[in-house]
């Protein structure tokens, strides 16, 4: 097959699962598992194509992907698959919580998580700067009515909050995308990464500039970045476990690939001052407050979205501290958080199955009650703190020891003190959830065994793969493209 | 690109831009969400004409597409998909609660203007070929502003919606001026996206007035850290 068509046949897949879904409604859990799991045989192939050639594109120069978009590509498409495994069985389960026995959205849920896959999908795969922006701002159209799921107060009040403040976001980007599109086309450069790049030297820098604060306002908004990060804990708190895997496993990272994507852009442009001030400013900000927020959370849903929060601030800042943190340290952080997170979520999901609650201070020994769960919560927990041997302390430590390495003391200081303050919020956390005597019933007898759905539990296993086997192991085509992906950040010439 | 323009363009175009913002003003403070709707369709209007002055100046047929574009999408099919999904409840005619009153909120606009102004100043000076940005450009800034402001004042679903609405107007009000050749893949994408988002936004409003019996979301605030 020429390889030129895997783009568009990435996106066909999550579109027909979504039409299959909608004509078969008893069916659909499976089409979309089927559409998830061909996506990500694709998206494999995909990423080969790239590690081989470099660049893969297709139809017209409609699609374009690269090392960086690859790399992006690879976490949405797992995610997106387990992500639909997890949700055959934990979505049953949540029935028994409504009087009627079905939630009024569940017939919604799969079409709708097809095509918010697909726009998330689009995000790396496109080739335009404006089908880029567009492919962004719906993901948040499209998976309003997801975080809405429960359709109570609560949850429509999240998705609300969610939809305002990221499609506010989403408008201040337009007028930067624009902006860009005029600095392209003046240089007779198309309107593509590329072109960007080429075009970077000769845009005026006031116009780079104002289009790149446009940007971190407008993108910043749907990354989390602090002070617009408010929906995002709110959105986590109502939305089902499988909606906030890919919500904050790498929905929100879509925004964040826009931003690192810019500042190549930005580094080239010798009238911008000192593009890595406004990382690390943005993103020690959001490190620094995700982590004091972390100590007071009383949700583990919400403690799951401030790590998140803090990880897309981590990001940032890497990116700013320079080219030589971008290959073990930006890219891969960026990679490895889509995976843990999504495992973070699953757990955190059937946490809340097994005990009926999402407050941390009415939940004591889960690994008691359900050990796959409780350890699957300790898992990801330590992982998402940084804790070795998994993925994400292989990126951390890098970013920490090549910030000092190379003489930039209070950032890197001060980012180092964050991580710890978060990685012991969320130690102390966890253990509150997962150790200690579980509750009893009223009479003192133990709670009766609840009965977890195996489809998650097996989503939630395989989850856990990526996230220990990236900390010691990368296959060797998988670390070329992690090579790639970070010279693609890096300013040549 | 031809950059000698006729006056008679640019007086118009600074008509348009001068109404452009009367209207924006117009759907920050009526008191009304059905006015708030007409301010926003005649605003779209306005987009309109200005598209279809710079297209006939710049002799630039893309702009063409996007002032058929714009009238489509946010004079006929915004109102008709609101209607659709929202229900009847936006047509009627009620008060609009805002978080600052009518004169406060003129006082904050007027503020924001000077921002936007500043903010795109130094760009003015070098955009080669765009002899219409110095008009559109501070105003379409101005106007992203205002609609994030009517957001943050409004406390109805349909008034937030208004001035998410007004952004975008904004935004492609802003870069009509400089951009002039969207490829048809992203014009048609474009097309598409406002229907959606207000069609998506308009159910969750009628989702919100069903669970909630109101279509006030100022009071919606449980959720927070305690």
């Amino acid at each position: 097959m020429n390889a030129s068509w895997l783009p568009a046949l990435i996106l066909l897949m999550p579109f027909v699962g979504a039409l299959l879904a909608l004509l078969n409604r008893r069916a659909a859990p499976y089409m979309t598992l089927l559409a998830a799991a061909i996506t990500l045989i694709l998206a494999i192939l995909a990423a080969l194509q790239v590690e081989s050639h470099g660049l893969l594109t297709g139809t017209d120069g409609l699609f374009a992907l690269d090392a960086l978009g690859a790399l992006y590509l690879l976490p949405v498409s797992f995610v997106y698959f387990t992500s639909s495994l997890y949700a055959i069985g934990y979505l049953r389960a949540r029935r028994q919580e409504h009087p009627a026995g079905t939630p009024p959205r569940y017939r919604e849920y799969f079409p709708l998580m097809n095509i918010f896959a697909l726009v998330i999908l689009a995000v790396p795969l496109v080739a335009n700067l404006a089908l880029m922006w567009i492919a962004i701002e719906l993901t948040t159209v499209f998976s309003a009515f997801l975080v809405a799921y429960e359709d109570r107060a609560e949850a429509l009040e999240a998705a609300w909050k969610y939809v305002v403040l990221t499609s506010m976001g989403a408008m201040i980007a337009l007028l930067g995308v624009l902006m860009l599109y005029y600095g392209t086309h003046a240089i007779d450069q198309p309107p593509t990464w590329d072109g960007l790049l080429k075009a970077a030297p000769q845009i005026p820098a006031p116009l780079l500039l104002l289009a790149f604060v446009l940007w971190l306002i407008g993108f910043g908004a749907k990354t989390g970045l602090v002070p617009m990060h408010t929906w995002l804990p709110d959105a986590h708190s109502q939305a089902p476990a499988s909606v906030c895997a890919v919500l904050s496993g790498v929905e929100t990272s879509a925004a964040l690939y826009m931003l690192l994507r810019i500042y190549p852009v930005l580094a080239s442009n010798s009238g911008v001052h000192d593009p890595a001030a406004w990382y690390m400013a943005a993103g020690l900000i959001t490190v620094g407050s995700a982590a004091f927020m972390l100590l007071q959370v009383h949700d583990f849903k919400r403690m799951f979205a401030y790590s998140t929060i803090e990880h897309m601030g981590i990001i940032l800042t890497a990116c700013g501290i320079g080219a030589a943190v971008h290959e073990q340290g930006t890219v891969y952080q960026l990679f490895a958080h889509g995976f843990t997170k999504s495992l973070c979520f699953y757990a955190a999901g059937l946490a809340g199955i097994v005990f009926g609650t999402q407050e941390i201070a009415k939940v004591r020994g889960l690994i008691s009650r359900a050990p796959a769960v409780g350890w699957a919560l300790v898992i990801g927990t330590l992982a998402i703190a940084g804790a070795p041997p998994f993925a994400l302390f292989l990126s951390e430590f890098e970013i920490l020891y090549t910030g000092f390495r190379t003489g930039q003391y209070l950032p890197t200081g001060l980012l180092t003190a964050f991580i710890v303050l978060a990685f012991i919020a969320l130690a102390y956390q966890a253990s509150r959830i997962a150790f200690g005597e579980p509750a009893t019933a009223a009479d003192g007898r133990p709670l009766p065994k609840v009965r977890l759905p195996r489809t998650s539990l097996a989503a939630m296993a395989m989850a856990i793969i990526p996230v220990f086997i990236f900390g010691f192991y990368l296959p060797p085509p998988l670390a070329h493209l992690v090579h790639q992906a970070a010279y693609l950040l890096e300013v040549h010439g | 690109m031809n950059t000698t323009v006729s006056p008679l363009a640019f007086s118009l175009d600074g008509s348009i831009a001068a109404l452009f913002v009367v209207l924006g003003l117009g759907v920050m403070v009526s008191r009304q969400m059905l006015g708030s709707l007409r301010f926003f369709m005649w605003q779209s209007v306005a987009l309109t004409a200005s598209a279809l002055v710079l297209a006939d100046a710049l002799q630039a047929i893309n702009l063409l597409w996007v002032a058929l574009i714009t009238f489509s999408t946010k004079v006929i099919a915004v109102p008709l998909v609101l209607r659709w999904a929202a229900g009847e409840e936006i047509y009627g005619r009620r008060e609009v609660d805002q978080a600052l009153s009518i004169s406060a909120s003129v006082l904050v606009a007027a503020i924001l203007a000077l921002v936007g102004w500043f903010a795109v100043a130094p760009v003015l000076p070098i955009l080669h070929g765009t002899p219409f940005a110095l008009l559109n450009l501070p105003t379409g800034l101005i106007m992203v502003l205002w609609g994030a402001f009517t957001v943050a004042l409004r406390r109805e679903s349909v008034a937030q919606l208004m001035g998410l609405l007004i952004m975008e107007n904004g935004a492609f009000f802003g870069s009509i001026a400089i951009v002039h050749n969207l490829t048809v893949i992203a014009e048609i994408a474009a097309a598409v996206d406002v229907p959606i988002v207000a069609l998506v936004i308009g159910l969750l409003i009628r989702s919100i007035r069903r669970v909630t019996g109101t279509t006030r979301v100022g009071g919606m605030d449980t959720l927070h850290e305690r």
